[in-house]
C-alpha cells in the first residue's frame, strides 16, 4: 500500500509505557464531556439556573420553573444533546475503526462507501420521494430521508464488501480502491438527480449535506440511538485485533487472532452506525480524521485505550460544534458541518505543519 | 516434528512450489537455502498458513488446517522478512503485542527480557518508526519470542520460523540472533529459518533443506547438503567449501570467473 505520511506523537516517557497517560486523559474528557453536555442544555433563551430546575423537574421534581423551560430542555434541547454524543462517538470511533482497518491514518467513512450511498439515499428521497404512493408518503412522513439515507449507506457496504471478498477473505486494498470507484458512481448519479431537483428542493439538498443537529428529536433518537450504541460498545472487542493488525494480517493471524472476523465485525460496525448517523444529522465531516488523529498523537496508536477516549472526544467535538453552530448567527444557525470542517479543517493542517520534520515518508 | 508433505503453491497462474516435502525435529535448527526466487520464502508462508496450498502441514501430530489461529500462536511463533506498522507505537508496545495470544509465564516482565535478549535493552520508550532496519528486525524478534518464550511447554514443543531473520544485521547481531535461534533449539524447541548466508547456515543449522525452481534439491544434514557440487549447481556459480582449521565448521567460498583478489 502507499505509504502515506504520518506524524510523530509528542514527547515519549522512556518507559514507552502510555496506559496511564491514557488513563489520565479518559478521566479529562469524561469532566469535558459533562461540562459540554450542561453548556449544551444550558445555552439559549432559557438561563443556567432555570434549566438546572428545569432538568430535576423533568424527574418529577417540584422546582417551580415555568412549563416553557421544561419542555425547551426536555424537548428539544435534551435529544439534541443526546444526539450530538451519540452522533459524536459513532463518528470519531468509526474513523478509528475503519483507520485500523484500512491501516491508514487519512481513511475515514467516504472511503467504505457509507457516506456516499447515504448522501445517494438522501437525494433520491428529498427529489423523488414526491413520486411515492401518497398511502406511503404519509406513513414515512419526516423519517423517509433518514429512513433512505441508512439504507443507501448499508447497500453501498455490502456492495462493496462483496466485491472485495473472495473465498472468504476481505482484501482491504480492492475494497479502498472499489469505494473510491462506486462513490464516484454514487456522485454522478446524484449530480444527475439533483439536476431534475427544483429550487426548494436543492435548498433541502444543501442543508442535508452540510449536517445539522436541529432536526433532532426523540423519536429520531429512539430509532436511530440504539443501532449506533450498540456499535459503540461493541467497538472494544475489536481493539486488540485491530492492534494486531497494525502489523500486517499476516502476523495479526501468527498473533492469534480471527483476522477475517475482526474485518466483518468493523466493517459491519461502521457502516450501521455511520448510516444511523447520516440517517438523523446529514454529512458532518471531518470529526472522523481529526479526533482520532489528534489522541493518536498525545497517548499513542493503542486502540484499547483509543477507541473509547475517542467516543469521548468526538462527542466532546460535536457538542461544541453544535454550540458554536446555535450561537455565531443567532437566531438563526450555521449548519453543523460548515463548523466542523472550518475548525476542523485548519486546526489539521496546523498538526501536520507542526510535525512537518517528524514526517516519515 | 513439523511434517510438509506434497505442497503445491500457484500465485496467478504461476507454479511457485511443486511436490515440496520438508520436515524438521524440535531440537534442531532446520534452515531453508537456495537462490532467489527458488521458493525458499513461499515454502515457508505455506507451511504458516500465510499463502494457500495444496498438500498437507503437521505441526505436533496435528493439521494445521484443523486449527484454530490463537492454538497456533500458543505453539508456533513467525519474524517476517519486514514488517511495515501502521501507527506510532512505542517499541515495548510493539513487544507487549507477541502477548495477545502467545501462552508464557511471567508475562509482565517478558517483553523487556525479549528486547534484552536481542540486545535492544533501553530501546522500550523509542518509536519503532525512527529505528533502523535492522533495529526493526530485532524488535519483531522480541515480539515473537515473547509470544513463545518457553521452548517447550507443558511436554510440547514450540516452533519459531525466522524469515531471512539476518538479512539486515551487521555481523555482530548477525551472531547475536542466530545464537538466539541455536539456544531456542537446543532447549528444546523447533526453529525453521529461511537463510541468505550459506556461512552462517552451516554454522548454526543441523539440517539444510537446499531448494532449487520451487524444489527441493537436496535435504539432510549441513555437511551433507552443503557441498561444492549442489551448491554449485542451485546457484550456478563456482563454490568451494573447505574446513578451515580455526573454525571447525564448514566454510563456503563462491569464486567468480574473473577476480582480481582470488587465484584458486
Amino acid at each position: 500500500m502507499v505509504a502515506l505520511p504520518q506524524t510523530s506523537p509528542i514527547a515519549e516517557a522512556p518507559s514507552g509505557d502510555r496506559q496511564g497517560r491514557a488513563r489520565q486523559i479518559r478521566a479529562l474528557l469524561l469532566l469535558g464531556l459533562g461540562l459540554a453536555a450542561l453548556l449544551s442544555l444550558g445555552w439559549g433563551a432559557a438561563d443556567d439556573t432555570r434549566v438546572i430546575g428545569a432538568i430535576l423537574s423533568g424527574f418529577g421534581l417540584e422546582t417551580g420553573v415555568p412549563v416553557r423551560d421544561t419542555i425547551i430542555v426536555w424537548d428539544i434541547r435534551m435529544p439534541r444533546m443526546l444526539t450530538g454524543v451519540v452522533v459524536g462517538a459513532s463518528l470519531a470511533v468509526s474513523g478509528v475503526l475503519l483507520q485500523g482497518l484500512f491501516r491508514n491514518p487519512l481513511a475515514d467513512p467516504g472511503l467504505v462507501g457509507v457516506s456516499a450511498g447515504a448522501g445517494f439515499g438522501a437525494v433520491m428521497a428529498i427529489v423523488l420521494g414526491g413520486l411515492l404512493p401518497l398511502a406511503l408518503q404519509a406513513r414515512l412522513g419526516l423519517s423517509l430521508v433518514p429512513v433512505a439515507a441508512f439504507l443507501g449507506g448499508w447497500a453501498s457496504t455490502l456492495v462493496l464488501y462483496r466485491i472485495a471478498t473472495r473465498h472468504g477473505r476481505t482484501s482491504v486494498a480492492t475494497m479502498l480502491l472499489a469505494g473510491i470507484a462506486l462513490a464516484a458512481l454514487t456522485g454522478a448519479l446524484t449530480g444527475l438527480v439533483v439536476y431534475y431537483a427544483t429550487d426548494d428542493q436543492l435548498r433541502d439538498l444543501t442543508f442535508w449535506g452540510m449536517g445539522s443537529l436541529a432536526g433532532a428529536s426523540w423519536s429520531k433518537l429512539l430509532a436511530a440511538g440504539p443501532i449506533m450504541v450498540l456499535a459503540l460498545l461493541a467497538s472494544p472487542f475489536l481493539a486488540r485485533g485491530l492492534n494486531g493488525l497494525a502489523l500486517g494480517e499476516a502476523a495479526a493471524m501468527h498473533l492469534g487472532f480471527d483476522v477475517q472476523r475482526v474485518k466483518n465485525f468493523a466493517i459491519l460496525s461502521v457502516a450501521a452506525s455511520v448510516g444511523a448517523a447520516v440517517a438523523i444529522t446529514g454529512g458532518i465531516g471531518f470529526v472522523g480524521i481529526v479526533v482520532p488523529h489528534l489522541l493518536r498523537l498525545i497517548q499513542g496508536p493503542d486502540h484499547r485505550s483509543l477507541l473509547p477516549n475517542a467516543a469521548l472526544l468526538g462527542a466532546i467535538v460535536l457538542l461544541l460544534a453544535d454550540l458554536v453552530s446555535r450561537v455565531v448567527i443567532a437566531p438563526a444557525e450555521l449548519p453543523i458541518g460548515i463548523v466542523t470542517a472550518m475548525l476542523g479543517g485548519p486546526f489539521f493542517l496546523w498538526i501536520l505543519l507542526r510535525n512537518r520534520n517528524l514526517v516519515e515518508v | 516434528m513439523l511434517n510438509a508433505g506434497d505442497i503445491n503453491v500457484k500465485l496467478g497462474g504461476t507454479t511457485i512450489l511443486q511436490g515440496v516435502d520438508f520436515h524438521a525435529r524440535p531440537g534442531e535448527l532446520t534452515s531453508i537455502v537456495g537462490p532467489n526466487g527458488s521458493g525458499k520464502t513461499t515454502l515457508l508462508r505455506a507451511m504458516t498458513g500465510e499463502v494457500p496450498f495444496t498438500g498437507e502441514v503437521e505441526l505436533n501430530d496435528r493439521n494445521i488446517r484443523s486449527m484454530k489461529p490463537h492454538e497456533l500462536a500458543a505453539i508456533r511463533g513467525v519474524l517476517p522478512q519486514a514488517t511495515a506498522l501502521a501507527f506510532p507505537f512505542t517499541v515495548i508496545e510493539v513487544v507487549r503485542l507477541g502477548l495477545e495470544a502467545g501462552i508464557s509465564a511471567g508475562r509482565e516482565t517478558l517483553p523487556a527480557m525479549a528486547l534484552e535478549r536481542v540486545g535492544l535493552a533501553g530501546y522500550e520508550g523509542r518509536f519503532y518508526q525512527d529505528l533502523s532496519g535492522g533495529e526493526k528486525q530485532r524488535v519483531q524478534l522480541a515480539r515473537v519470542l515473547a509470544q513463545i518464550w518457553e521452548p517447550v511447554l507443558d511436554g510440547a514443543p514450540r516452533w519459531l520460523f525466522l524469515d531471512e531473520p539476518v538479512s539486515a544485521l551487521d555481523i555482530g547481531h548477525q551472531l547475536t540472533v542466530m545464537q538466539l535461534a541455536r539456544d531456542y533449539a537446543d532447549a528444546g524447541g523447533g526453529v525453521v529459518a529461511v537463510m541468505h548466508d550459506l556461512n552462517l547456515t552451516a554454522m548454526f543449522s543441523d539440517r539444510v533443506t537446499l531448494m532449487t525452481g520451487g524444489q527441493v534439491a537436496a535435504s539432510g544434514s549441513a555437511e551433507a547438503v552443503l557441498r561444492d557440487d549442489h551448491l554449485s549447481r542451485a546457484y550456478g556459480v563456482s563454490v568451494h567449501t573447505s574446513v578451515p582449521p580455526p573454525l571447525g565448521g564448514i566454510y563456503i567460498l563462491p569464486q567468480a570467473a574473473t577476480s582480481p583478489g582470488l587465484k584458486s
